[in-house]
């Protein structure tokens, strides 16, 4: 982190993430739904399953499968995007499922499977990491078992200075040593469940950023807290007072 | 009633040495650990969670409402709506049967009432050989939230006795979330839908059972 001083085009601090807000069961038909968003990036999660999986040779009568499908919708960004799936949504959206799947409790789910479907309904940067945090929540509330909430957030290197939560200007960065965006996920506890970097980065900036998003990522653990009890708080008001 | 809160997976829901780990729980050190979305809850020293959303899961004699999927040599296939397939052994029917004409007791697609046998490594095993179960042949059937059963039979079956009465119809609840109604009339066997479905819907309220006695005051009103 070098200088204090460094001002973002947002006027955010450097360790500061975009205005977030997270809401559960925003898709009444799925077992489980979220939506989490960060600032003008906004993702929706809705989750079916587990059920049967088809066709049979995918089956795995070891455990159950999670499916992630993320795309963006084609209105998301000012060029529209082709509608179906590309290399880079592809790619992500194992990227979720890589990011998810260690902290599913889904050993008895055997030849199941459980999907999510992800949309980006806007973006402006971090679709991934909103990706998610809206799929963990939507899991989490389709009551699958689950040792722990996934939560993720993007931490930038432009030129020099470490920022949390990039947007388009600055992942877009070419001044100086350009800009390296590194995506990562944490469990509530603190493990990492994904990391990934593009660009170029020392070690021990890299073990700077990561403490970074370590901090960073409790602040939006606690947004997706809030939200899933705020369901049940509101569900069971009753109950609570009594 | 016993105090209960919202508690989202990995949460700590109590640090306690004597605390015992109940379903959906788990022991880290002296913490306990929820293991899924819902209400936890302390009974004596146990503590749960008890799920509000999620799949249905089959326990050892349980009454299930379920499709009959496929015909094999020594059984049927039955689909209960759950993540494993549940398995109808020819040998669990109160009667002789016929191994030629297997589709003459329960065909592809026949509604079926049924027990839960055992819950293995390889499955659900079903049972007929209880009163009342067996091929569906009238009533209507429909599906509510299978976490919400517990609410729609209510303390010994004191709130679907009630709903029985009210309604005058043979009602069957598959813990499952399947319902089997049957009546003398159309209009009864809506009604006890209706019912069933409000129960399900305001399954939260405390004193339920008094709010469901206002609701069939009303509806009697309005005819």
């Amino acid at each position: 982190m070098k200088s204090k001083s460094f001002e973002r085009i947002d006027k955010r601090k450097f360790d500061e993430i975009r205005p977030m807000k997270a809401k559960v069961g925003v898709v009444p038909n799925a077992d489980g739904s979220a939506l989490f968003q960060f600032g003008e990036t906004v993702a929706i999660a809705a989750v079916y399953g587990p059920k049967k999986m088809h066709p049979q040779h995918l089956q795995n009568p070891e455990k159950g499968t999670l499916r992630c499908n993320y795309s963006m919708m084609s209105f998301s960004v000012a060029e529209r995007i082709r509608p179906g799936p590309t290399r880079r949504s592809t790619e992500i959206s194992k990227i979720i499922q890589w990011a998810l799947e260690p902290v599913l409790l889904i050993e008895k789910y055997s030849n199941t499977v459980i999907d999510v479907h992800i949309n980006i309904l806007q973006a402006n940067a971090s679709t991934r990491c909103a990706a998610i945090n809206a799929a963990a929540m939507a899991l989490a509330h389709a009551g699958i078992p689950m040792k722990d909430i996934v939560s993720s957030v993007s931490i930038g290197k432009l030129d020099k200075q470490l920022v949390v939560d990039v947007n388009k200007y600055e992942e877009d960065w070419e001044d100086g040593e350009g800009a390296t965006d590194i995506p990562m996920s944490f469990t509530g506890s603190g493990e990492i469940t994904h990391i990934q970097l593009d660009g170029k980065i020392s070690i021990e900036e890299l073990k700077e950023a990561i403490e970074l998003g370590r901090k960073a990522v409790k602040k939006i653990y606690g947004v997706q807290k809030k939200a899933l009890k705020e369901v049940i708080n509101c569900e069971n008001g009753n109950e609570q007072t009594n | 009633m016993n105090k209960r809160k919202a508690v989202i997976p990995g949460e700590v829901i109590k640090e306690d040495e004597n605390s015992l780990p109940g379903e959906w729980t788990e022991k880290k050190g002296n913490k306990i650990i929820a293991l899924r979305y819902g209400l936890a809850e302390e009974v004596g020293r146990l503590i749960k969670v008890i799920p509000l959303s999620g799949p249905y899961q089959p326990r050892k004699g349980n009454i299930v409402i379920g499709q009959v999927e496929l015909i094999t040599f020594n059984g049927w296939i039955i689909d209960i709506r759950t993540f494993e397939n549940a398995f109808l052994p020819l040998s669990e029917i109160p009667r002789y049967i016929n191994k030629e004409s297997m589709e003459d007791i329960l065909d592809i697609g026949d509604t079926v009432i049924a027990k839960v046998r055992n819950v293995g490594k390889r499955g659900v095993e079903l049972s007929l050989k209880s009163r009342g179960l067996g091929r569906v042949e009238e009533g209507i059937i429909f599906k509510i939230n299978s976490n919400k059963v517990p609410r729609v039979i209510g303390k010994e079956g004191s709130m679907i006795n009630l709903i029985k009465k009210n309604t005058e119809c043979d009602i069957i609840v598959g813990q499952n979330g399947f319902i089997w109604v049957k009546g003398d009339s159309i209009e009864k066997e809506l009604l006890a839908k209706k019912a069933i479905m409000f129960v399900a819907e305001k399954s939260h309220i405390t004193g339920l059972t008094e709010e469901i006695i206002k609701w069939f005051e009303k509806e009697e009103n309005e005819k």
